[in-house]
């Protein structure tokens, strides 16, 4: 399959796992986040973590939208489609979160109609195809996610859509890594950047993480030789000494970003003053809410919204694991009572969280069996 | 001597789309409510079909229910599934299909040509897989009660002689036999609901896997330790649930697995994994290390089973679980599904 083959292909990745453990010095333990929930998903389902030595850790990072957003938005999302006159519209990724009364397909199983789409886009035809219902898109994601809801606002006004909402959780990926920067008991070396968050908002956004805090970026992509590249790039760059943005996934994500993605989502967002993620508290203009022009669309300005807070199960360690503190076997609920199928916290509900990553594809994997190379 | 006395451990409140799926939740509410109270236990692999024995005879019995949406898609419909479902269900486990019998749910303002076309799909599908439709029942809903056209078939089937498959008899060492190309049902399903603006030139693997089976038996004889078909949950949830009930581990080679392009490229956009997409026209078997060879060879040589592979291995560890291991040297549990992706697939 072209654009995939080329980056699994046997020989190359063994290769990129030489020149990584040619160029970690033994004398030293590094600690590289891959920002992107995506990249979690890939390391595990690639068993990627076996070509790696041991000096070189991959810390987990918080770009897995699912498993920032709060209990409480989901809450809120819910009690509005309450209504029988409502259709809940969303990712299949967000259909088994759970919230305080359960996740949207258990409400689905009790009579709410919940739709599974694919994008925002099918929202709308849901709206246009039951024009007695009211369809609200409980959208969620980073830059990567938030063009196509701009799009899709945008649609809505121009036809002038009378029953479509959006209930917007979308949120922005730079103060999120500004965060983990600032948490204390956090040391890292460098950053695995997000490859598609990229393609919308570019590699200029991270120059400050290289700039000011002195750690090297590698903006990188999805394949397994995707990945093992970035970390050579990252070792590279670490053993002169240097602190640069670096691009490795060229042949989608363009230096400056995608402006007209960008356009469209300045015209249709602003900033909220801050905004609540799971795990990792407030963070000030971290997320995006629709702008008053275009208020009949948005479902927080057009209804009442309880605006429920929850906060997470005590036992639970979401936001140390969020954070890369603690490991994901090294929470106290782990593979007990939060597994991917009753799940307490939402980083075991995402594909793309970094719990049901580990219990899925790693927890119970003998050593003996895998076939790491030595080193 | 089922009765109250049998601790019943399914505890869920509600039925969930998944107890349907054949993952996880579907066993636990099959090992935590039925089981208990119509087997008096909770203990035994339950296999795709159990056997009894009639003054000395022994025959193989199944029923299976068909709730598949839509009803027609491309290389199939829901009259093809509930024959060739009911035929598979008896071959993988050691017998031949010699009789089925079926009952319809149907929906008042169902037309009558699109019950034919079922009908008659499921004429065809008998035939060709030689079993005989000895009989039947229908019944008829209010318009929306049914979502148009619900198909159960129960079927008995006479055991292939030297044939004695059970999970406890699969030993480190026996290997992992697969028909052919995973995935290419449930995506078609998938495609065919036009939820996603995808189309990809793909048809479902309906079929009666029964000429392979015996192909199989022939060759390998006693040699075969187990078979499945892989459907809902696919080829990661059937052997999980080998794996759990034999106790050792399974080792899938990656590279080793057929999965067709289309197929591929869907599972990669839609974040799917292909062992965890259902097959109505594949099977699984083990088959001890000395006979895997000529097994592969035999299955290859009947038609249809040309693209058969030997996927994997049985080892002793990991205990109870599924590694799949890549050409490049990584390695990744993959467990049964969990959660649905695709509701009503068959």
């Amino acid at each position: 399959m072209k654009f995939v083959d080329e980056f699994r292909a046997p020989e190359l990745i063994a290769k990129a796992g030489e020149e990584i453990r040619r160029l970690a010095d033994p004398a030293r333990h590094y600690r590289i986040m891959e920002v992107c929930g995506g990249h979690t998903h890939a390391i595990y389902r690639f068993g990627l973590k076996d070509l790696l030595p041991a000096n070189v850790e991959l810390i987990h990072g918080p770009g897995c939208p699912v498993c920032v957003l709060p209990m409480g938005r989901i809450d809120d999302g819910l009690s509005l489609a309450a209504n029988p006159d409502f259709i809940f519209a969303a990712f299949g990724d967000m259909m088994r979160v759970p919230g305080t009364h359960g996740s949207p397909l258990e409400y689905k199983a009790r009579g709410m109609d919940v739709r599974i789409v694919y994008s925002p886009a099918d929202a709308l035809k849901l709206a246009r195809t039951n024009p007695t219902k009211h369809v609200m898109f409980f959208a969620i994601g980073f830059e990567t996610t938030a063009p196509s809801t701009a799009l899709t606002l945008k649609r809505a006004k121009a036809e002038g859509l009378p029953n479509f909402s959006v209930f917007c959780n979308h949120v922005t990926i730079i103060p999120a890594i500004r965060a983990i920067l600032d948490s204390p008991d956090m040391r890292l070396d460098g950053f695995v950047g997000p490859g598609h968050v990229s393609t919308v908002i570019g590699c200029r956004p991270y120059d400050w993480i290289a700039m000011d805090e002195g750690k090297p970026v590698v903006v990188s992509g999805f394949e397994p030789l995707d990945i093992l590249q970035s970390i050579v790039m990252l070792l590279r760059q670490l053993r002169k000494g240097e602190a640069r943005v670096e691009n490795q996934y060229k042949r989608v994500v363009p230096w400056e970003g995608n402006r007209a993605a960008l356009r469209a989502m300045a015209e249709v967002f602003e900033l909220r003053p801050y905004f609540e993620w799971r795990g990792l508290g407030f963070i000030s203009q971290s997320a995006l809410k629709i702008r008053a022009s275009y208020a009949e669309w948005d479902a927080e300005q057009r209804f009442s919204v309880p605006g429920v807070r929850v906060t997470d199960p005590k036992a639970a360690q979401c936001g140390e694991v969020l954070k890369g503190v603690l490991k994901p076997a090294q929470c106290k609920l782990f593979g007990r009572e939060c597994t991917p199928e009753q799940p307490v916290g939402a980083l075991m509900v995402s594909s793309e969280g970094s719990c049901a990553a580990y219990y899925n594809y790693e927890h119970r994997k003998p050593v003996t069996i895998a076939n790491a190379p030595s080193n | 001597m089922a009765g109250p006395n049998f601790k019943i451990s399914f505890r869920e409140p509600q039925i969930e789309m998944a107890h349907g799926a054949g993952g996880k939740a579907s066993r636990r509410l099959v090992e935590g409510l039925f089981a208990p109270l119509f087997f008096g236990s909770s203990a035994g692999p339950l296999g795709d079909a159990a056997h009894i024995q009639i003054n000395g005879t022994r025959i193989a019995m199944t029923t299976d229910s068909f709730v598949v949406q839509p009803l027609r898609f491309p290389g199939g419909s829901i009259g093809e599934l509930a024959i060739n479902g009911t035929v598979n269900d008896l071959a993988v486990s050691g017998a031949k299909a010699e009789a089925i019998v079926v009952t319809y749910v149907l929906e008042a303002g169902l037309p009558t040509e699109v019950l034919e076309a079922e009908v008659r799909a499921m004429a065809l599908a008998a035939e060709e897989a030689g079993v005989r439709i000895a009989g039947g029942d229908t019944k008829v809903v209010e318009h929306g009660k049914a979502d148009r056209m619900y198909i159960t078939t129960t079927g008995i089937g006479r055991l292939l002689p030297g044939v004695e498959i059970s999970p406890q008899s699969v030993r480190p060492g026996d290997k992992v036999l697969l028909s052919g190309p995973i995935g290419d049902h449930g995506i078609t399903i998938l495609l065919a609901r036009g939820d996603l603006d995808m189309e990809a030139e793909l048809l479902s693997d309906t079929r009666s896997v029964l000429p392979l089976v015996q192909a199989l038996v022939s060759a390998a004889g006693a040699g075969v330790r187990w078979m499945r078909d892989p459907t809902r949950g696919g080829v990661a949830t059937s052997l999980n649930e080998l794996a759990r009930d034999c106790g050792h581990g399974i080792v899938l080679f990656e590279e080793e697995i057929p999965v067709r392009d289309t197929v591929r490229g869907a599972c990669e956009l839609l974040g799917l994994d292909p062992l965890h997409i259902a097959n109505e026209g594949q099977f699984l078997a083990i088959v001890s290390s000395e006979h895997a060879e000529t097994a592969l060879r035999a299955l290859r040589a009947t038609p249809g089973g040309e693209e058969a592979k030997m996927i994997g291995e049985i080892r002793e560890q990991p205990e109870c679980a599924v590694l799949v291991t890549t050409l490049y040297g990584g390695s990744r549990l993959v467990d049964m599904l969990v959660g649905d992706p695709l509701p009503r697939i068959c």
